[in-house]
């Protein structure tokens, strides 16, 4: 018996996206799209506003039907069933919770639809009442129960019905940062504990990045990139994943085979299917080291504290690079000082210097 | 800045006591407009025609000819109606606002028509194109009727609708395992129950108190025979317009009561599961 089984869950399904199309007039919302969740993996869609991530997310709910492509699950094609068929829990980005019913009502009601008698479905209601904290809140209406405790009551009956996948659609963006960051990690928790297949849209790189096992990159209705969270940041395969996957800054330099230089150093280039001369270097806060130089090439133009860490802005030739400092280092960096910059990663990102990484933040 | 708030927020005693007159003065015109008619009516209908107080007019209703097919006539017509604009209107409303949201300002404007065109034209038009088994049933009444009511049920339907978020609460529900009957009965219409009931109460009043279209069609409801019973009786003609007036009301309270206990009904029951 599976740890999942054990706590009267579900084993999670294997589910495959393949080549994935949905057009909306002249938009291609899905353009392509394909990604492999294992069972028991929590995987996140991430992505700026438009890139298909929610059209994706509700085409394996069945809430939209493909164009081309295939939907499977343990192997079967799902495409064409309907929604209420495909054994699928969702908890929605705004309240979803029945205004008609109770907590325990609302919980019950997928085990109701299936045919589960009064009693089943009533004990398997409070287990999931209790499962999610709210075992004292049963009897309460919607509107009775506050953000945090609606979507935690949505998250029980979707997992009521033992779903073979579990599906997240930004379920904690109406919550504030403090009911979110603990839900976020009730959600991790339980998931982990039912080894449930869940697959969790998200803007919020932070939420995606510290959930997921997996993250997608989604841009334009195509994955960019899917890998783990630490590769996704340590090892961005585009410019658009560096930039929109923590903090980065480029800077214009010219590729001599496989290094390009930077403020007199040689820096060897990650990805070396490149081949343009005049390209952008792609650095991270923590790429970069600075020290005081009187005679360096850039000077300070902003700091930013973050605790122990401060983020400096420095102007160089005709860019602007972002460096982290140790928070007591940085304070004898003030705006106007000239600086020294040197490369302390062991390689870097390069992008065509005219590739635009256009992103806009939700 | 006490004075300041004094300024900004309260008015000053006699601009106080203006607006209040005011306010009082409008409120008794418009309860005047309402009470003295009905005051008159019932006076009169509680008088002979000696121009003395009696019972005469109420207990002689039962026994007038034609009464008793009028008022079941209106009570059938009422009910056909109310059936036949909920089941063309609560769907079509659910269904437009679900996957046609653009048709939604066409519907607006469609069911204005029945306010535009007035009854006279629509029953005219409809008996001319009418085949003659329906011209031959009190039903087709039931049909203009269902016309008639449109704006209002619409509208009512329409901000039901507006109030809740639908396209997530039939998602929620078939991503659960209802299907489309199962998240029509226990998740839309338990949560539209106010729209529903503000529409059918519009409905009921409406039908109850209609005149022109009947009156053309030539079937005698209860508001035609009023007016014809009129001239043989004026004092019993009025006791029934009156009753009628009064038995609407009722009618609407009772609606309204028997949704409110359900409401606390289905919260008990609720609570005790």
């Amino acid at each position: 018996m599976s740890q999942a089984q054990a706590n009267g869950g579900s084993s999670g399904a294997r589910v495959e996206l393949r080549e994935l199309v949905r057009v909306f007039g002249r938009t291609r919302a899905l353009d392509g799209f394909s990604l492999d969740v294992e069972p028991g993996e929590l995987v996140a869609l991430l992505g700026p506003s438009g890139c298909g991530k929610t059209t994706a997310l509700r085409a394996l709910a069945g809430f939209e039907l493909v164009d081309h492509g295939q939907v499977l699950v343990d192997g079967h094609d799902v495409a064409r069933v309907s929604p209420q068929d495909r054994d699928m829990g969702m908890v929605f980005q705004s309240y979803s919770l029945f205004p008609n019913m109770s907590a325990l009502h609302n919980v019950g009601f997928g085990l109701r639809m299936r045919g589960v008698r009064s009693t089943a479905r009533r004990d398997k209601a409070h287990e999931l009442l209790e499962l999610v904290g709210l075992h004292e809140h049963a009897e309460k209406y919607p509107h009775q129960l506050s953000g945090g405790q609606q979507q935690r009551v949505a998250l029980a009956r979707a997992l009521a019905i033992e779903p073979r996948v579990l599906l997240l659609d930004e379920p904690l963006s109406a919550l504030d940062a403090k009911v979110r960051t603990g839900l976020r990690d009730q959600i991790r928790s339980l998931q982990q504990r039912l080894a449930i297949t869940t697959v969790f849209v998200t803007h919020d790189q932070e939420e995606a990045l510290s959930m997921a096992d997996r993250v997608c990159v989604m841009r334009e209705g195509r994955g960019e990139q899917t890998a783990t969270p630490a590769e996704l940041y340590s090892r961005p395969t585009s410019a658009f994943v560096a930039h929109f996957v923590g903090v980065s800054s480029r800077v214009p330099v010219r590729r001599d085979g496989a290094t390009v230089g930077l403020w007199g150093q040689e820096v060897t280039v990650r990805n070396a299917d490149l081949t343009a001369r005049d390209v952008d270097a792609v650095l991270r806060p923590e790429d970069v080291a600075i020290v005081i130089d009187p005679a360096g090439p850039a000077s300070v133009v902003h700091k930013s504290f973050l605790g122990a860490i401060t983020r400096v802005t420095v102007s160089v030739e005709s860019a602007e690079v972002r460096v982290d400092v140790r928070s007591d280092m940085a304070r004898d960096l003030n705006h106007g000082d000239r600086v020294a910059l040197s490369v302390v990663a062991r390689d870097v990102l390069v992008s065509p210097r005219d590739g635009r990484v256009d992103v806009e933040e939700d | 800045m006490v004075a300041l708030t004094s300024a900004a927020g309260v008015a000053p005693a006699p601009r106080r006591h203006r607006v209040r007159v005011w306010r009082g003065l409008v409120l008794g015109i418009a309860a005047a407009y309402f009470l003295i008619p009905l005051y008159a009516g019932l006076r009169f209908s509680f008088q002979d025609d000696a121009g003395h107080w009696s019972l005469y007019a109420l207990r002689a209703i039962p026994s007038q000819i034609g009464f008793t097919g009028a008022f079941w006539l209106s009570i059938k017509l009422a009910f056909t109606t109310l059936v036949g604009t909920l089941v063309l209107m609560v769907p079509t409303t659910i269904y437009v606002h679900l996957h046609l949201p653009r048709v939604r300002r066409l519907l607006e404007f469609v069911t204005v028509l029945p306010i535009v065109i007035p009854p006279i034209v629509l029953i005219l038009g409809v008996l001319r194109a009418a085949p003659i088994w329906l011209k031959a049933s009190p039903y087709l009444l039931s049909l203009m009727y269902v016309i008639l009511t449109m704006p209002f049920v619409y509208r009512s339907l329409d901000a039901g609708i507006s109030a809740i978020d639908l396209k997530t609460l039939v998602e929620a529900s078939r991503s659960l395992g209802a299907n489309g009957p199962q998240t029509l009965w226990r998740v839309i219409l338990p949560n539209l129950r106010a729209g529903i009931l503000s529409a059918s109460v519009l409905t009921l009043a409406l039908v109850l108190g209609e005149f022109t279209m009947a009156s053309l069609d030539l079937w005698t409801t209860l508001p035609v025979w009023i007016y014809q019973f009129q001239q043989t009786d004026g004092h019993i003609a009025t006791m029934v317009s009156m009753l009628s007036l009064i038995g609407t009301w009722v009618l609407i309270t009772v609606m309204v009561s028997l949704d409110r206990s359900e409401s606390r009904r289905s919260r008990r029951k609720a609570e005790v599961a």
